[in-house]
């Protein structure tokens, strides 16, 4: 068992090199369906990722209260609008805390802040909603009642941004699906040309007593071998690319989508283990399919 | 070592072998003759188990082939070696892995593999060739790597499929000398042929087949009709 696996490991390696033309053109299309499928993968994940801080940011009405308002006015406000629908909580937000929030969002350019001589922000209720469908009428009541300054709530926006990820997610989700199904095809018909030229070989294995797996073993390996240094180079570029995108772009994305770009690191390790997972899969499953009619004799 | 006992075979219409009953003891020499499309290769077929028959048992070294699982097929193949007309040697590999390449996939160990080799290619003759590609090899010299590969894990049965098809009366006859050695050796051979001069000359045991049936099997043998 264990000379088996040695055989088929050394065997994998020999196989590589001798097929060298097949060798190259599997990996290049295993790893070109990979970065198609990495470049998909990056974009759902950023768009889920900003219609969550959307959500999270949207799904609050912020109530400006007139300077003249006590806290305790505050208070009894609150507690009317909390008789309404979708109210999940309320919270009262004093001009200090505002500004330090302010400063916070502002980050690195707070400093900007410093030449105000004087805090020009509101009082504010802050209220969360349990859902976005009833958050207009929420907005309505509390734009009438006394001690309002103003309201903001961009409901229009935000059911706009919800249709848009929902939509681009589909498309992607079929998308990855397809090329998935796609890859396969591609390797498993690179894999049995690969194969086929090895037909009088395998044929003579049988003859001379060998197991399928002593023939299979070695095309297993060299299947996933091609696949997990197909899943390196499409990494590779990949990471690559998304480090100079969220280098040159992410600040822009800041400012658009008030959402930072996920984090490379987090992107590249979750990559890692999906194009590894996905690279050898596909490679086995392709050598497997392609082998099958082969060991029949 | 084989034997057949009503064994019939049919592929759609046609039946290839039809209710064969045959013994064929150990350390015999066997040809066996016939018209093409008699049945000669389903017959070898069968007992290499490529193909499986539709009624009757087939014993091989005292073992029922008949219902052997798919996993135990190799086993069966391991206690024969096989030897073709066109001698399906590897293109890629020398004349010693050729030959060490059935050794491996019975998993002989390296050291093993290293003596015994060299040992089978020098009585094949071919010593001076084992670093040498099959294909820059005379057709004489590519049978003996294909009978060095057929005997290197010391089977007590030798199949050959019209092994001295391709080649010429004085390379046919030395390739038979060598598996008469291999048979006084006491591996039973069992060997298609056309060749009515070498059966005759060999005098052996000849089971002659014609449209599924065996038509004569004669001790000491002649080809019996021309073809």
């Amino acid at each position: 068992m264990f000379r088996g696996l040695i055989h088929s490991i050394k065997e994998a390696f020999f196989q590589i090199f001798r097929n060298k033309v097949m060798s190259f053109v599997s990996i290049l299309s295993i790893s070109a369906m990979l970065m198609i499928l990495g470049v998909f993968f990056f974009l759902t994940v950023n768009v889920n990722n900003m219609t969550e801080n959307i959500k999270g940011e949207f799904d609050t009405i912020e109530v400006f209260l007139e300077d003249y308002t006590t806290k305790a006015d505050a208070q009894e406000i609150a507690r009317t609008l909390s008789t309404l629908g979708e109210v999940e909580s309320i919270e009262y937000v004093d001009r200090d805390q505002a500004m330090e929030e302010f400063r916070e969002r502002w980050g690195d350019k707070a400093y900007l802040l410093d030449t105000l001589s004087d805090n020009p922000l509101p009082n504010s209720l802050r209220i969360k909603l349990s859902g976005l469908e009833g958050g207009s009428l929420v907005a309505e009541v509390a734009k009438t009642t006394i001690g309002v300054e103003d309201v903001r709530y961009y409901q229009n926006e935000v059911n706009k941004v919800l249709s848009i990820s929902e939509a681009i997610q589909k498309v992607t989700f079929v998308m990855i699906l397809f090329l998935i199904v796609v890859s396969i095809v591609v390797v498993s018909s690179t894999i049995k040309l690969a194969v086929m030229s090895r037909e009088a070989e395998i044929n003579i294995m049988k003859y001379v007593g060998a197991t399928n797996w002593f023939v299979r073993g070695p095309m297993l390996i060299e299947g996933m071998l091609i696949g997990a240094i197909s899943a390196g180079i499409a990494l590779g570029a990949i990471s690559y690319a998304y480090m100079r995108v969220s280098e040159f772009f992410g600040d822009e994305a800041l400012k658009l989508f008030s959402s930072n770009l996920v984090e490379a690191d987090f992107m590249i390790t979750n990559l890692a283990w999906i194009f590894m997972a996905l690279g050898i899969s596909i490679g086995a499953v392709g050598s497997i399919i392609s082998m099958r009619r082969f060991l029949k004799v | 070592m084989i034997r057949f006992e009503n064994v019939t075979k049919r592929y759609d219409d046609i039946t290839a072998i039809d209710g064969v009953s045959v013994d064929i003891a150990d350390g015999d020499f066997v040809f066996l003759v016939g018209p093409s499309g008699a049945g000669k290769s389903t017959f070898i077929k069968l007992i290499s188990k490529e193909l499986s028959p539709d009624s009757g048992r087939i014993f091989v070294g005292g073992q029922d082939i008949t219902r052997l699982s798919r996993r135990r097929i190799p086993e069966l193949r391991r206690q024969m070696g096989m030897v073709f007309q066109d001698f399906r040697l590897l293109p890629g590999k020398t004349v010693y892995q050729n030959v060490a390449f059935a050794m491996e996939v019975v998993h002989s160990t390296r050291r093993t593999i290293k003596r015994t080799v060299p040992q089978v290619l020098s009585i094949m003759g071919i010593a001076d060739k084992a670093d040498q590609l099959p294909q820059t090899l005379s057709q004489g010299e590519q049978q003996r790597v294909a009978i060095a590969r057929a005997v290197v894990n010391n089977p007590k049965l030798l199949i050959a499929d019209e092994p001295t098809g391709n080649l010429d009366p004085d390379t046919a006859w030395e390739i038979m000398k060598l598996l008469s050695q291999i048979n006084r050796r006491g591996t039973t051979v069992v060997m298609v042929t056309h060749a009515k001069d070498i059966v005759d000359r060999m005098g052996r045991r000849v089971i002659a087949i014609d449209g599924g049936h065996i038509v004569r099997d004669s001790q000491e043998g002649e080809y019996g009709y021309d073809v």
